[in-house]
Order: C-alpha cells, then structure tokens, then sequence
C-alpha cells in the first residue's frame, strides 16, 4: 500500500478499520459482516466524494507522488520491442530523458519521455527528471529521425522544469528549448504529447508541440511549479496551495481554457493505484490520437499543429 | 588650500542625496549606473542612450530604438489596439497594466510594424522592459505573432529585439503557449526562405529567451545584455555556489557559442543593413 497523502486521509482511517473488524470476526465468535457491509458501503461512497471532487493541490500531490508510474513504466506497458537510443551526438547523453522506438500495437513509433527516478539514488542518475540542453537535444534528434521514417512520435511529459544548473546554462538551455519549439512545429508526422506527472515551463513545452495535446486525470501544467509562482507573485513559496487553484493548472481547468485536447482518464485515487489499469486508458487514447491522425499528409500535420497554437491567447482588440 | 575647497563644493553639487540616488535628476540630468558619471540626457540621447564615459548601454524605450534605427519617417506600428485581459483574475494585474500602459504609452510590452533600415523594408518587434518587466502575456505573443506573420506575408526580413524577464505568471499557461504561438509563426517565416535576426538587450531570459529570441538566423546582442534561461539566484541555489560575474552577459554567450556577434548600440544600424543586404543580394541572385 503506497503513502497516503493527506485528502485521503478519512479514506484511510475507514479502511484500516474495514480491516480491523474482518480480522475480528476471523479470530472470534461474534459475527459483524453486516456491519462490515455498511461500512464497505461507506468507504465505497467516500471514496468516491473524495476522489471525484479532487481540490487542485490534492491533484498536485497525487502527480507528485513517489509511487507514480515514470515514463520507462508506460513505456514498458504499453509499447513492444521497445529499443532506447541514446545521446545527443553532440555532448552526452541525459538520462533525464528517455527515447528511442518501439511498436505501438504493430505500428513502429518514436517514443520520447521525461524521467524522474523512482528513489534518491536514481533520482539523482535521472536528475529529478530535470534535462540539461542535451536532453532536448536527444529529444529533437530522436524526432528528426522518426520524421525520416515516417514514424508517430509520442511524447511523454513529466518534469519540474528544464534544469536551472550552471551547466545547462553554459551549453544553451534557452536555445536547446527554443529550437525544439521550432522544429516540432515543422515535423511532418504526428506528434502525441502527454503529460503524465508535471509539466512545468519551457522545459515540458520542449516536447510539446504537439497535433494532440493531452493530460492524464490528475497531473498538471503551467508556466512555472505553484511554488514558484507563489515566490514570485506572493514573495511566499507557503501559499503554493492558493497559487495551485489560482494559475489552472489542473487537467480539467486546462481542457476548460481550451489548452490540452483530452484528459486521459485515472484509476480511482491516482495512476499509482494500478499501473495496469491506467496503461489502458493510455492505450485507448494513444490508439484514437493515432486513429486520428492516420493517413494525414505532412503538410496538413504542420498546418493542424500551427492552427492549434496560433489560437492561444486571451486579450481584447 | 583653495583648490580643495572648490573641488569639496564642486562634490557637493554633483552627488545627489541617499534616497534620490537612482533616478535623480531625472529629465536634465541621468546618472550612468555602472561608472556613476553624471551625463545630461540630451547629450545622453545624442549617443543612442550609450554612457559616453564607459559605454554602458542604458535600457530603451521601444519608441527609441525605432528613433535610433529606422529610416526617418518609415516606422509604422501595429496592433496598438491589442488590450490584455485578466484571464486567470489575479488581483491588480488589471490596474498593472493600466499604470504601465499609461507610464510607458504603449499598449503592451512589445511596440511592433513596419519600417525600413537602409532603405529595406523590415518586419519588427521592439520588447519594452518598461513595461512589466517586458514579460511575455497573450497580447505580447499575439503582436509579435502578427509581426512574424506579417513579414512573411510580405516577404521581408524580420528583427525582433527582446528585453524581457520571461513569461508572465499572472496569465498562467496562456503566457507559456505564447511562446509555442511565436515558435510555429517563426517556422512559416523560416521555411519561406526569409531571414530573421534577433536582437537580444537588456535583459532577454526565461520564456522569452527560450523561444523566438534563440532561434534567429544571426543571434546577436548590445554589450553586457543579460541573457539566460533561468535566474541567477534559482542558479546559485541550484548549484550552491557563486557564480562568476560576467556569468549569463552576452559576452558569455558569445564565449559559449550561443551568439553570432555582440555589437554596440552605435553600430547596431549598420549591422543590421549590412547583414540584411546580404540577403536582399542573395534572393536576387536566385531569381
């Protein structure tokens, strides 16, 4: 059983005490199954107040949260004969960012993710799932490529931002972004960008100019993490559950505002709860996504990609 | 004896007082930030806002670089129409905007049109830090997405000088995709075969300079423009160290391969014509 986190509390504490009375019962004479009914009843009905009116930072969490599934577990799940490729052939090779190809349901397609690590010693391999210019690089490179062979690319977001090191600063970060922005604009296959965790800044819009832009249930995506945003607007990082609910990040606000296409749907209580289950429901859109797309010449990619992005913006004239 | 005390007088008229330090004597008088020099403005803007002394460049209005660059009488805006909305109801973004429109005349933080450089006709867009620190919201990235788009209508060359310190937070998300909007406009122009030159000032990072200010055909910056994606004390933080001084100016940059040319603001005009005849030349060549 993973952590719980704390919206989910009251959810918890009911079902420990589910437990503790089936243990009762088993070891005893007295029969409480009817009462245990009840309550299952009451955890099933809680489950679902909780887990259907999710407040914005309760979703933060549940995108943060360890146990998530990372790029290489979908990747894993849903895709065959999945070989990574690595490096940027310019500097190195960042783990930060995963990609290469695999079938997607007999169709081969270029997959490219953003990869956190799942404890402290590959969180530090991966970074924090933070990429240095190399990764972007790697990212274009392995597009470049897929577009020569005619390949879907599907692209898979989760990231707390491009790295703010001196490093990545020294071998152009600004420009490693800048030129994905551009490039994925003009790529003449289709493009799925999916985020799966976090989408922060510039540095998950890197790998997501996209024909189909689309968020799983509970992760989110701004121009900057609520923390940051609360340090710069508010000068306080503490009020990141306000700025959560005052930017729209969530998946549902940003399908509102017209920003993502989709919202991929999630397990009840997040992706953690059955990576299975919820590498199915990735399945199902990837496939429709694909559907969609299928049979649409290059030049009518680039043109639905520019019509897309050409919309973005509020402002009065 | 006598000397020093006119020299002690002459101090005492000269430096202003503690709280007046940074803007005084505003109007007649500016005081050069870097080598403290007093300098009178007219003679100021005589020399394109560049410190005589020391060569500091100070910051520009978007009104004085068309001034300073354009043709006489060539320039002319567009979209000073465009108004920002509060789309996200952050409190007082509203009268920021308002206050900044008023202070700096202009409807947003970039002023974009029309003009001719050396007698060729360019598309351009002129970021304003005046204006909310030059960020980039829905208005900033629609003008500079019509000014691309214009110029590639029309088949001309396109500048856009940024100075600007990112994205603008208070339009969430709207601001991050500003810089998609700008990305895919930019790549029409590029593949029509028409050149783009960008002009990175004081100061060009965050979301500004990891989109359209990158990308440019030839990158080149004003002397000592700060120029990075992430802030230098998210950087120090990072890295638990301090970084040197000259770290993210555009004399890094160039060291670092990420810039074509650094040039000084009074040679900026003759650049440009130089490096956009080049090109006239050459689409003729092919035709």
């Amino acid at each position: 059983m993973s952590k719980p986190l704390a919206f989910e509390e009251p959810i918890i504490k009911l079902r420990d005490k589910i437990n503790e009375l089936e243990e009762f019962t088993s070891t005893s004479d007295v029969d409480l199954s009817g009462e245990i009914e009840n309550l299952k009843m009451r955890l099933k009905n809680l489950e679902e107040e909780i887990y259907g009116n999710m407040e914005p930072w309760d979703r933060v969490q549940v995108a943060r949260h360890p146990q998530r599934p990372t790029s290489l577990e979908y990747i894993n799940e849903l895709f065959e004969d999945f070989i990574e490729l690595h490096g940027d052939r310019v500097f190195g090779d960042d783990a930060a960012v995963v990609g290469g190809i695999a079938l997607f349901e007999n169709t081969p397609v270029t997959i490219i993710g953003q990869q956190r690590g799942r404890d402290t010693k590959e969180n530090v391999k991966r970074n924090f799932g933070m990429p240095h210019p190399e990764g972007y690089r790697k990212a274009l490179r392995l597009m470049k490529q897929a577009e020569k062979f005619q390949r879907p690319i599907i692209c898979l977001i989760d990231t707390k931002g491009a790295y703010p090191g001196k490093a990545a600063e020294e071998r152009g970060q600004s420009e490693a972004i800048a030129r994905n922005l551009v490039e994925m604009a003009g790529l003449k296959v289709p493009v799925i960008s999916i985020v799966i965790g976090e989408g922060a800044s510039g540095g998950a819009l890197a790998i997501g100019i996209a024909n189909h832009f689309l968020m799983l249930e509970n992760s989110w995506c701004s121009v900057i993490s609520p923390e940051g945003a609360a340090s710069i607007l508010w000068r306080d990082a503490s009020l990141a559950k306000q700025m959560a609910e005052a930017m729209k990040i969530t998946a549902p606000h940003l399908k509102e505002m017209g920003i993502i296409d989709d919202i991929i749907p999630e397990v009840m209580g997040g992706a953690h709860r059955d990576l299975k289950k919820q590498s199915e429901f990735l399945r199902q859109s990837i496939r429709q996504s694909l559907e969609r797309f299928k049979g649409m010449d290059g030049n009518s990619l680039v043109e639905d990609r520019y019509m897309k992005y050409r919309g973005l913006g509020v402002f009065s004239e | 004896m006598i000397r020093e005390f006119f020299t002690k007088k002459k101090q005492a008229i000269t430096i202003p007082s503690a709280d007046a330090k940074n803007d005084v004597p505003e109007g007649i008088m500016t005081k050069c930030p870097d080598c403290k020099q007093i300098i009178l403005t007219k003679d100021l803007i005589k020399t394109a806002k560049v410190c005589p002394k020391c060569d500091h460049h100070f910051k520009m209005t978007a009104w004085e670089r068309v001034e300073c660059l354009f043709d006489e009488n060539t320039f002319k805006s567009m979209d000073d129409h465009l108004k920002s909305e509060n789309p996200l109801n952050f409190p007082s973004y509203t009268e920021k905007i308002a206050s900044d429109s008023e202070k700096t005349g202009l409807n947003e933080a970039v002023l974009t049109g029309i003009g001719k450089i050396g007698g060729n006709e360019v598309g351009v867009a002129i970021m304003d830090s005046h204006f909310r620190m030059g960020s980039m919201g829905s208005v900033v990235g629609e003008k500079i997405t019509r000014a691309v788009e214009k110029a590639t209508e029309l088949r001309i060359p396109l500048l856009i000088f940024s100075a600007s310190g990112g994205a603008r937070m208070q339009e969430g998300i709207l601001s991050l995709m500003q810089m998609a909007k700008t990305s895919v406009a930019l790549k029409r122009h590029s593949d029509q075969g028409l050149l783009f030159i960008s002009i990175m000032t004081y100061p060009t990072t965050g979301g500004v300079s990891a989109s359209f200010a990158s990308v440019g055909d030839v990158n080149i910056a004003e002397p000592k423009a700060l120029i990075g994606f992430a802030g230098r004390r998210v950087i120090e933080q990072t890295v638990r160290e301090k970084l040197p001084s000259d770290f993210q100016t555009a004399e890094f940059q160039l060291e670092h391969g990420q810039l074509d040319a650094v040039v000084h603001r009074g040679e900026m005009k003759e650049t440009l014509t130089k490096i956009i005849r080049l090109h006239v030349k050459e689409a003729n060549l092919h035709e």
